[in-house]
């Protein structure tokens, strides 16, 4: 009986302790943002390029009357451009602000226990490591989660330091 | 809470505020009964307003310091102490509010009666006093009284308004005397025009001292009554046309949320971003039926949008209406007398900009008045009137809104902030040396930085600049500060006026769209091959000849980084393109741009806070097809301009005309130029009178030695230098040279062909960043090159500046010169021109005072240190002593630079010590100076 009934508790446990991640894709490598952050996802057209900004901010753009600021994942990553391919974006909101991440893919939606998190290997590029809030194992491949907020975070703090 | 007592809180703080004002001013003016019955007034709404509402608290307090402030006007002495007292009182009143509403209606517990009790001693006071001066009449609580008083208002306000209402009041008394505070209060809450208050209070004022009638004091006074009721009976029938004018007066004003503002200010915005849009549409389809009802659309829209902007101004006073009594008290607290000067208050401003700046502005007044301002013994050893001035002025100036927060006190102390910032390991000892007074105290806007010796209850926690500064560059806003030792110190903050919309014109650069504010955009020049406007190059640095001025251009892609051709230098295409000339203070400049568009009203959205570092954008923007568009900060590129390969400061207009008529009247700015080219087949030019002699050496006699080209010359070895680095010199033939000389050292400089001599006016134009250059000047016509002699000589002689001394000339503020050497004296004459200023020279100061004494004016004067017969110190302390010339800035300029010589400067009176070898740092003091003066003078 009280064996029983700690199962149940455990399952129930576990049920609240689920996270549904929007996977992308950037540069063949699958990443998964919390869906609670995950606003829309759109395709980022007539993006306006803002000079003298940090080389991974892509520009702004209008997303239905708010103006968004893009940042290219992938430069942000330091991976090698997309050619000639549609790039899609996921919006996010941070400190009331609208931005874009454009990423190469979206792909779906994973219900995956906080539990089964992993945290990032060492000896994971430091670059990536700064942005990572762990890994997921799944079946055949490993899910990076993002960590929208220390991504944009450190996006914040490098410009004003060098202020 | 219900409604009633909402408006209730929100009008009694209001009342309140004023009341502060009210009470500093009369402090000061006692005998200004208008401004007394003011206050009465008010403080008597509220305490019939709080017995109304059921708030015993308010009530008693307000009762309290009514009672007090009737003596006030029935003749007793006003003392600081009573004062202080009341506004005691209000504060407390305040409070209660406070938690009142914050709890939602319930007045708080609490115990008044200390504070009461005080109130009611000084009542009594103020009555010994009274009686104690002997006054014949001194309108005490008496019966009858009443309408003495109501006669005296009535004079004293000559509203016909306040005699009927307190005919009405006469009237109403006697016949419901139970009714008249509902009366009463249902009038403060349907009226809110202040004209109309009067009457109201008057009447409730009136009756409230027929209610104390029945307090125990004695009567004396009847007498009066009975002639006064028949006037006021007479006035009755007035009243209620009166009323009832008031009432509709009333109804003209409403209250209405800020929310309510700030929602229909955003759907203005986006109505105007839609009205851009179908624009845009209609534009593209010529006879589009859409046009003339879109027409009416957009006239409707822009006066619409401008209504809403107008509801949201409101003057800077309202931020400034705490402050007086902020003043009074830390006056108080630090026992230094402080006056403080508004000037402006009705310069209106966007309240959200007014929001952000009301902290901000109490902080820095609280900064003057306990650092800036010197305990009144401090100020009389420095023989300044013993009360000090703290004077805020607002104006507006290009779309900005400039406030000023000034003192005339001891200035900032430069030394202290040294030690600051030293102990706090802001910057090096080295770097310190080298930097300027007001590179210097910028600090103080850094946080935790506080140079108040002791912490006060005021200020000298070391929070504070820091924040004000952050707090104002939040909405866009720049604070910089002007101190003069002794002087004062001023603070002076410049924020947009609005956040919301501006006029810009679009244009295109690489590809890319950017819009400009039309603010900034002086003209647009077209640039063809045959057009009369051409781009002519200096070098490299391109310059268009406008109206017989040079003016700097630079490429926008080259300004933002995103030319993407090979050399950057090409991005300006003589023969095709547009300049948006632009003015930016006194900067002017030429911005070449690929295409121009159209203008555009566009409303600013602030940038994403991770682009807000960008100082070249002040926001971005959706524009009428949809794209985003960034907006340039004209600040940001004037700055960028400054610091790009030519530093473009081409003098405004005003310069211009001031130094042409100096001109006529002088005529003698004309010099002689040797007129050469080196390296580059443009002309360049110096003055003659620097060289010493042109001579021409056969190349075989060119020997070099120690990695160096040299000559035999007169039985020495004179260096070879060459204008640009890696030049060399010809490999036959004869090789031209210009000789410099001094004191027994020679230089030579090689020149390819010495071209002409010129007697022409050397007005430099453009100046330049590159070495060596000082800038460009239109000499016969064609833009040339001066170049720097002060960049070559030590090329030749390291030390060449060390052993001499140097002099100055200048344009457009007087500058005196005073070296006893003539080469250095013609040596700095171009750089000081190259600044901007008229320079005079002359050999020394005994020669200085005669021009002085002439009634030549100086607006500075530079002098030499080392000099026969009376040395720089001297000179200064000579010209300190006298009263005609004590106030004209001076400016040290010396080979030798140890702390104690600057000190021994300091103490003569010189305002700066420069090394004569830092010519930067010349012209920077010099601005310095400048900029102190017009700071204290404005």
């Amino acid at each position: 009986m009280s064996v029983l009934e700690h199962k149940l508790n455990e399952d129930q446990n576990a049920a609240s302790d689920m996270i549904q991640y929007v996977t992308v894709v950037i540069g063949g490598q699958l990443f998964g943002l919390p869906i609670s952050q995950v606003h829309d996802v759109f395709v980022p057209e007539s993006v306006t390029r803002v000079p003298m900004s940090a080389p991974e901010v892509q520009g702004v753009l209008n997303l239905r009357g708010r103006i968004v600021t893009a940042i290219n994942m992938r430069r942000r990553l330091h991976l090698p451009p997309l050619e000639d391919e549609q790039m899609m974006a996921v919006g996010i909101e941070y400190k009331q602000e609208s931005y874009g991440l454009v990423i190469d893919t979206v792909g779906e939606v994973l219900t995956l226990p906080a539990a089964s998190a992993e945290s990032n290997p060492s000896n994971l590029d430091r670059r990536w490591a700064e942005i990572s809030g762990g890994v997921h194992r799944l079946d055949g491949q490993l899910m990076v989660i993002l960590d929208v907020d220390r991504l944009l975070g450190s996006m914040f703090t490098e410009p004003m330091v060098a202020a | 809470m219900d409604d009633l007592l909402r408006e209730f809180i929100t009008e009694t703080n209001e009342s309140l505020d004023v009341v502060d004002v009210e009470l500093v001013k009369f402090e000061q003016e006692p005998n200004n009964a208008t401004i007394l019955d003011n206050i009465f007034r008010l403080v008597h709404t509220i305490k019939g307003t709080c017995g109304f509402l059921g708030l015993p608290r308010l009530e008693g307090i307000a009762h309290a310091a009514e009672t007090l402030m009737g003596k006030f006007r029935d003749g007793a002495p006003v003392t600081q102490e009573a004062v202080s007292l009341i506004l005691t009182s209000i504060d407390q009143i305040k409070d209660i509010l406070g938690e009142l509403e914050a709890a939602g209606g319930e007045e708080p517990q609490g115990d008044d009666s200390e504070l009461i009790g005080h109130l009611e001693v000084m009542s009594a006071k103020a009555d010994a006093a009274m009686a104690g001066g002997g006054e014949e009449a001194p309108a005490e609580e008496a019966a009858g009284d009443e309408a003495s008083e109501a006669e005296a208002d009535a004079e004293a306000s000559d509203s016909e308004d306040e005699s009927d209402a307190e005919a009405d009041q006469a009237l109403e008394r006697p016949l419901r005397p139970g009714e008249v505070s509902l009366d009463e209060l249902e009038r403060a809450f349907r009226e809110t025009e202040i004209e109309v208050e009067v009457a109201e209070a008057s009447a409730t004022e009136a009756e409230e001292v027929a209610e104390e009638v029945e307090e125990p004091v004695p009567a004396p006074a009847a007498v009066k009554v009975e002639p006064k009721a028949p006037e006021a009976k007479n006035k009755t029938e007035g009243k209620s046309e009166k009323k009832a004018a008031g009432g509709s007066v009333s109804n003209q004003s409403i209250r209405v949320a800020v929310d309510t503002l700030e929602h229909l200010m955003t759907m203005v915005s986006e109505l105007v971003l839609t009205r851009n849009q179908l624009l845009e549409i209609v534009r593209r389809h010529e006879d589009s039926e859409f046009k003339v009802p879109l027409q009416r659309l957009s006239n409707v829209t822009a006066e619409l949008q401008e209504g809403v902007m107008a509801t949201r101004m409101q003057p800077i006073g309202n931020a400034w209406q705490k402050l007086p009594r902020i003043v009074r008290d830390l006056s108080q607290e630090l026992e230094k007398p402080i006056d403080l000067e508004m000037i402006g208050a009705d310069t209106e401003l966007d309240r959200q900009v007014l929001e952000m700046i009301k902290d901000p502005l109490t902080h820095m007044v609280r900064n003057s008045a306990d650092h800036g301002l010197e305990l009144p013994e401090d100020r009389r050893a420095a023989g300044k009137p013993e009360k000090g001035v703290i004077t805020l002025a607002a104006y507006h100036e290009g779309g900005h809104i400039i406030i000023e927060v000034r003192d005339d006190g001891k200035g900032i102390d430069v030394d202290r902030v040294k030690e600051k910032i030293l102990e706090r390991g802001l910057a090096t000892e080295a770097e310190i040396e080298k930097m300027t007074d007001s590179q210097i105290h910028k600090f103080i806007f850094h946080a935790g930085f506080s140079t108040a010796a002791s912490v006060t209850s005021v200020s000298g926690r070391g929070v504070g600049m820091d924040v004000v500064r952050n707090n104002i560059e939040l909405i866009g806003g720049t604070v910089d500060l002007r101190s003069t030792t002794g002087k004062g110190s001023s603070f002076i903050i410049k924020i947009p006026l609005t956040l919301a919309i501006v006029s810009t014109l679009i244009v295109e650069a690489s590809g890319d769209r950017f819009a400009i504010p039309q603010l900034s955009v002086v003209e647009l020049v077209r640039v063809q091959t045959n057009s009369e406007h051409r781009i002519e190059r200096i070098k490299d640095t391109p310059v268009l000849r406008l109206r017989n001025k040079l003016l700097p251009l630079v490429h926008l892609s080259q300004l933002l980084g995103i030319y993407e051709g090979e050399d950057a230098d090409k991005a300006i295409d003589a023969d095709n393109g547009f300049i948006v000339v632009m003015q930016v203070g006194s900067q002017t400049f030429g911005v070449v741009v690929d295409g121009v568009f159209h203008t555009e009203e566009i409303v600013v959205k602030p940038m994403s806070t991770m682009l807000r570092n960008l100082d070249m954008f002040s926001g971005n923007t959706i524009l009428g097809d949809g794209s985003v568009i960034m907006i340039i900060d004209p600040n940001g590129i004037a700055s960028a301009m400054a610091s790009h390969a030519s530093s473009a400061v081409a003098e405004t207009e005003e310069d211009e005309q001031e130094d042409l008529a100096r001109r006529a009247i002088s005529g003698q700015s004309s010099i002689s130029l040797l007129l050469f080219r080196a390296g580059a087949p443009e002309p360049k030019a110096v003055p003659l009178s620097l060289v010493t002699r042109l001579e021409e050496f056969e190349v075989s006699k060119i020997e070099r030695s120690n990695g160096r080209d040299l000559v035999q010359y007169r039985g020495a070895l004179m260096p070879l230098v060459y204008v640009n680095d890696g030049d060399c010199h010809k490999t036959e033939g004869t090789q031209p040279m210009l000789v410099f000389s001094d004191a027994g050292r020679s230089m030579g400089l090689v020149v390819d062909e010495i071209v002409d001599i010129v007697e022409d006016r050397m007005h430099i134009e453009v100046g330049s960043e590159r070495p060596g250059i000082l800038g460009s000047a239109i000499v016969k016509e064609r833009a040339t090159e001066i170049i720097d002699l002060g960049y070559y000589l030590p090329q030749a002689f390291e030390d060449w500046f060390m052993r001499k001394e140097m002099d100055i000339e200048a344009l457009t503020k007087k500058v005196l010169f005073v070296d006893d050497s003539s080469f250095f004296r013609n040596m700095l004459t171009p750089v000081l021109k190259a600044a901007g200023y008229d320079v005079t020279t002359c050999n020394g100061p005994q020669h200085a005072f005669e021009l002085l004494e002439n009634g030549d004016k100086f607006h500075a004067i530079v002098s030499d240190i080392e000099m026969p017969e009376i040395n720089g110190f001297e000179f200064c302390e000579a010209m300190r002593r006298d009263p005609r010339f004590r106030d004209i800035p001076m400016l040290a300029l010396s080979s030798l630079v140890t702390p104690a010589s600057i000190e021994r400067g300091r103490q003569a009176g010189f305002d700066d010590y420069v090394a004569k070898f830092d010519r930067p740092g010349l012209i920077a003091a010099l601005k310095d100076v400048f900029s102190g003066e017009m700071g204290v003078a404005a």
